[in-house]
This record gives structure tokens, C-alpha cells and sequence, in this order.
């Protein structure tokens, strides 16, 4: 398959667990996932759900023992480096050095891209723009506030130019304003650069209802579709009346059916 | 599923770049970068990696002076100081404790996630690996030639050559003190376990070596013992750099200190190998499986 053809991020069967024997947890079963390239797609979960551990195996921080992930139809087992090459991440831990500046973090970054010189100090001014941090280049990062910090990273995550960016609960922590902020952007790369994104989260407000979407709990995929698609498709009107207050609009229909979903989920394991 | 993006525009622009042998040494330079200015950033560990050998030049070399009498031993030439002696051990510990400070560096990186930037490079993980290493050598290196100034104030002179001729041991010796530190680093869960490297590691290699004292005189007290100081790594490197500063080359010593260092390092390789290594059976680089 041509790369151009190949969806950005391709997860086949995959299935992970950690320990060895009876102490062995599966933290993954059998999960499949498309991002087409160019596409904003979420992953909703709650915590525990095995999102960050889905995001490890897609950058290869683990293994793929069970399965396969392609990045833009590179196998990222026999062909990590183009795999890797291809993919910017925002890592739900900050993982910003804080005693080093703005410019000194992204020129890091860039420079385990093989960056380096006047296109990457180009490519981080440009950046830094385009978060609306042009004017802390050089404050040391300890003094940036939550938001702005996750801003960088996110800055970071492109300095390569990338054509995948995963994000995984990028907004944890950050007040409405800085969320909405992020949220703004990401979708913004997706809309003017043609970026694919994966965006894990549990907000549900971050999802809209055209969003494609995917939930996982307990490390199984347990639906697939748009908002409306999964909040129609799985709503049961006695369950929400247990579980959530009468919901309005797209978001509050795919929490309640989220929480309708992951609690059937439940009572099936009991 | 539905279309939520406009078709792709700038795809094209963005298609994968060949890591060229430029983008290696860039990769590398930025490593090093990286580690230098957070040295520049903690005077107090350039302060700590100081003090620590010149305590003991100044004080315990000055005190045991008398005491611990050196006879005349390759590569020395006539009698010397016992200052003069314990030198070069000093300058390899601080070497030592260079490669354990950057293994507790790793460690950390790991906890605050700060690794999984690292790792998710597409340069290949050894040569991430090798980059770290080099860094940590460059900073060791800078501590050892401070000291060596210093020691020479204190009249504990080399033959000038031997500085520059030593600094490919000093080199070796610091891949080597690094490898075994990514290794143990890999092998350490939790920042706080890190407290029993120091006594399990960093003092027995250090006491149980020629560093302070010539095997000769370890031979007179105990068989047992100086069999333990011919077969540690420490006390080869500790005679790779004597040996050097004073313009010899040591074959024995440099073939243990380069065989250690390659076990060591492929060691890490495996380490941190996300299939093979201890970070996939434990869960990642942070070590976490949530």
C-alpha cells in the first residue's frame, strides 16, 4: 500500500498484558483502531481503561507482542524509525525538562529529529506562534503555567513535521480556558495542516458529535462511531434514567451511553 | 464514521525524512547540549563532584601521608607522595560517581517521563543510548580536568604530556562507568532504591580497587581480597589512567576496561530494549501499566 493511501495509524488485534503467569493482567484485549490521515479521532475511556498503555505500544515505549501497529503503513516492529519519523506525542505526564528554557526544550526535541540549525530555530519560532507563546522563547519552562506548558509540548510534538499526532489526555489538569485553548489548536492542525490526530480523553465535551470516536474500557473497544452514532446506538432510556440526569445535546447523550455501556460492562463481569 | 478535517494539504510536504549520518551527529551534539546545560544549571553537583576527591586528596592523602607508604611501582619512576598516588584513583572516582549520577538521572527521567521523549526518537535506542553515554562522558570529563588543576596547585604535578595522553583513558573509562550505570539504572524501579547503589556499588568497587592503596599491599593483607581488586573493573581503570598519565600504555587494563565496557553497554541495549529488555516486562519507561 502507498503511504499516501495508508491510513496514519493502523492497530490490528492488538493485546497486551504485564506480569508473567497467574499474576499476569491484560490490560489490552484485541483492540483494532484506524486514524485515517488527515482525521481527528478520539478515544474515550475512563481512568485504567488501558489508553496510556495503547499509546505506549503506538510509540513503542512497549512491544507489540500480540498484533500489530502500522504509522502510515510502516510496521512499527520491523520499521520503527520511519514509523517514529512520522509521529509527534503529547505524553499525559509533562515531560518538559523544567529547569531548561522554551527554545532550549524545543531544540532538543528537534535535534533527536536530526533537526538542527536555522530551519529549526525557524521551525520553533513558527511553532511558538502558532501556540501563542512567540514571547517566552527563552523564560525557562518552571515558569510557565499548566496550560502554557502543555501549549509547548505541544509545539514540541511538531517540530518534525509529523503527520500523526497523539495526544493523550492532554487537557488533564488545565483550567476551561487553557482546555478550550488546546482543543482550539489541535483541531485547528487538523483543519489547515491535514494532521491525523488521536486524541485520547474522558472529557466528553472535548468529543462533537461528528467526531469519530472510540471507547475503551477494561482494554476491550466496546463501540465505534460518531458521537451520535455510539450515544444512539447504545442508549438505553431505563439505564440513563438510573445513571445521569436527562441529557442535552450530543454530549451529555454519549457520556450518559458511555455510563450506560461501561456499567452493563460491569454487571456482565459480576 | 465521518469526514470531521479537510482533505489533507499539506501532506505531501511532510513525507519521511532519511536520518542521514548529519542527523546522527546532530542528534548526538543535542544529547550532549542537553546534558551540559543541565550542569551548567546544578553548580552544586559541579560543587559536590569537587569537593568529594578534594577531600580526600587534602585531608585523608595529607593524614595518611606517613602512614600508607608507596614504593616504587609502575609507572612511577622514583618514590612518590601518596598524594601523588591516590590521584589518578580520585580522578576515576569522580568518574564513578559521574556515571551513578547519570544513571540516577535516568532513573528520574523515567519517573517524570521525561525518557519516553527520548525513546520515542527514530534514531535506533542503542545509539540513544551511546548519546547519553557520550554526554555523561563529556561532563565527567570537564569535573576530572578541574580537579587535575586543582591536584597540580597542590603540587601533585604529571608529566605535562600525560594529561592530554590520559584523555583517551579518561574516555574509556567513563564508557565504561557509564554502561554500568544504564545498566543498574534499568535495573532500578524507584528513585528512592537508589540510595543502595551507593553501597553496593559505588564503595565497593571504589574501596576494593587500587584507587587508594597498590595491590601489593592488599596481597599482604588478604589472597582472597586481592584476587576480588584484580578481577573488579574499577582497578583497571584506575591503572589505564595512571598508566596514561605518566605516557604508558597498560594493554591488561585497556583490554578488561573496553571488554566491560561493551558487556555493560550491550547489557543496556537489552535493558532497554522495549521486547526483550526489563522495561517491557515491567511496563514502559516510567514503569507504569496504567
Amino acid at each position: 500500500m502507498n503511504d499516501q493511501d495508508a491510513p496514519a495509524l493502523d492497530i490490528r488485534a492488538v493485546s497486551h498484558g504485564f506480569g508473567t503467569g497467574r499474576s499476569m493482567r491484560r490490560a489490552l484485549d484485541d483492540v483494532s483502531l484506524t486514524v485515517p490521515a488527515g482525521r481527528f479521532v478520539a478515544l474515550l475511556g475512563p481512568n485504567g481503561a488501558g489508553k496510556t498503555t495503547l499509546f505506549s505500544l503506538a510509540t513503542r515505549l512497549y512491544s507489540t507482542r500480540e498484533g500489530a501497529v502500522r504509522i502510515f503503513g510502516r510496521d512499527l516492529a520491523t520499521s520503527p524509525s520511519a514509523a517514529l519519523a512520522e509521529l509527534g506525542v503529547v505524553f499525559q505526564n509533562r515531560t518538559l525538562d523544567l529547569d531548561l528554557t522554551v527554545s532550549q526544550n524545543l531544540a532538543y526535541h528537534g535535534a533527536l529529529h536530526g533537526l538542527a540549525g536555522r530551519p529549526l530555530k525557524a521551525r520553533i519560532s513558527a511553532l511558538l506562534h502558532l501556540v501563542g507563546l512567540a514571547d517566552r522563547l527563552n523564560e525557562k519552562v518552571r515558569t510557565l503555567s499548566g496550560g502554557q506548558a502543555r501549549r509547548v509540548e505541544i509545539a514540541r510534538a511538531l517540530i518534525h513535521r509529523p503527520r500523526l499526532l497523539l495526544l493523550d489526555e492532554a487537557t488533564v489538569g488545565l483550567d476551561l480556558a487553557s482546555r478550550a485553548a488546546i482543543v482550539d489548536i489541535v483541531r485547528q492542525l487538523v483543519a489547515q495542516e491535514g494532521l491525523a490526530v488521536l486524541w485520547a480523553t474522558h472529557i466528553f465535551d472535548e468529543v462533537r458529535p461528528q467526531d469519530d470516536i472510540y471507547v475503551l474500557d477494561k482494554g476491550r473497544i466496546i463501540a465505534h462511531g460518531t458521537a451520535g452514532e455510539v450515544a444512539g446506538g447504545h442508549l438505553a432510556p431505563a439505564r440513563l434514567k438510573e445513571e445521569a440526569p436527562a441529557p442535552e445535546g450530543a454530549t451529555a447523550s454519549l457520556e450518559a451511553a458511555f455510563r450506560a455501556m461501561t456499567a452493563a460492562r460491569a454487571e456482565d463481569a459480576a | 464514521m465521518t469526514d470531521t478535517a479537510l482533505p489533507p494539504r499539506k501532506i505531501a510536504h511532510s513525507i519521511v525524512r532519511p536520518l542521514g549520518l548529519a542527523g546522527y551527529g546532530v542528534c548526538l551534539a543535542g544529547i550532549v547540549n542537553r546534558e551540559l546545560l543541565r550542569f551548567v544549571q546544578q553548580k552544586e553537583r559541579f560543587l559536590a563532584a569537587l569537593v568529594r576527591p578534594l577531600v580526600w586528596l587534602f585531608i585523608f592523602a595529607a593524614g595518611f601521608r606517613s602512614v600508607l607508604g608507596v614504593s616504587i611501582i609502575p609507572p612511577y619512576e622514583t618514590y612518590v607522595l601518596y598524594e601523588v598516588y591516590v590521584t589518578p584513583g580520585l580522578a576515576v572516582m569522580i568518574q564513578l560517581f559521574n556515571g551513578m549520577q547519570s544513571s540516577l538521572s535516568m532513573v528520574y527521567d523515567r519517573e517524570v517521563g521525561s525518557m519516553r521523549v527520548l525513546l520515542t526518537s527514530p534514531f535506533p535506542r542503542w545509539y540513544l543510548l551511546l548519546s547519553k553515554l557520550v554526554a555523561g562522558v563529556v561532563v565527567s570529563l570537564a569535573q576530572v580536568y578541574v580537579f587535575l588543576a586543582i591536584a597540580r596547585l597542590w603540587e601533585v604535578e604529571m608529566p605535562p604530556m600525560g594529561y592530554l595522553a590520559a584523555l583517551p583513558a579518561f574516555i574509556l573509562t567513563g564508557l565504561m562507568l557509564g554502561s554500568i550505570g544504564l545498566v543498574i539504572s534499568s535495573a532500578i524501579r524507584q528513585l528512592e532504591n537508589f540510595a543502595s547503589v551507593m553501597n553496593f556499588v559505588i564503595f565497593p568497587m571504589f574501596f576494593a580497587s587500587s584507587a587508594l592503596y597498590p595491590l601489593w599491599r592488599v596481597r599482604d593483607a588478604s589472597e582472597t581480597l586481592y584476587m576480588v581488586c584484580l578481577l573488579n573493573p574499577f582497578t583497571h581503570a584506575v591503572e589505564l589512567v595512571r598508566n596514561a598519565l605518566y605516557g604508558v600504555f597498560e594493554p591488561v587494563s585497556f583490554a578488561v576496561v573496553l571488554g566491560t565496557t561493551i558487556v555493560f553497554f550491550a547489557l543496556a541495549v537489552v535493558a532497554y530494549d522495549p521486547g526483550r529488555g526489563i522495561m517491557g516486562r515491567r511496563g514502559g519507561p516510567k514503569g507504569e501499566a496504567a
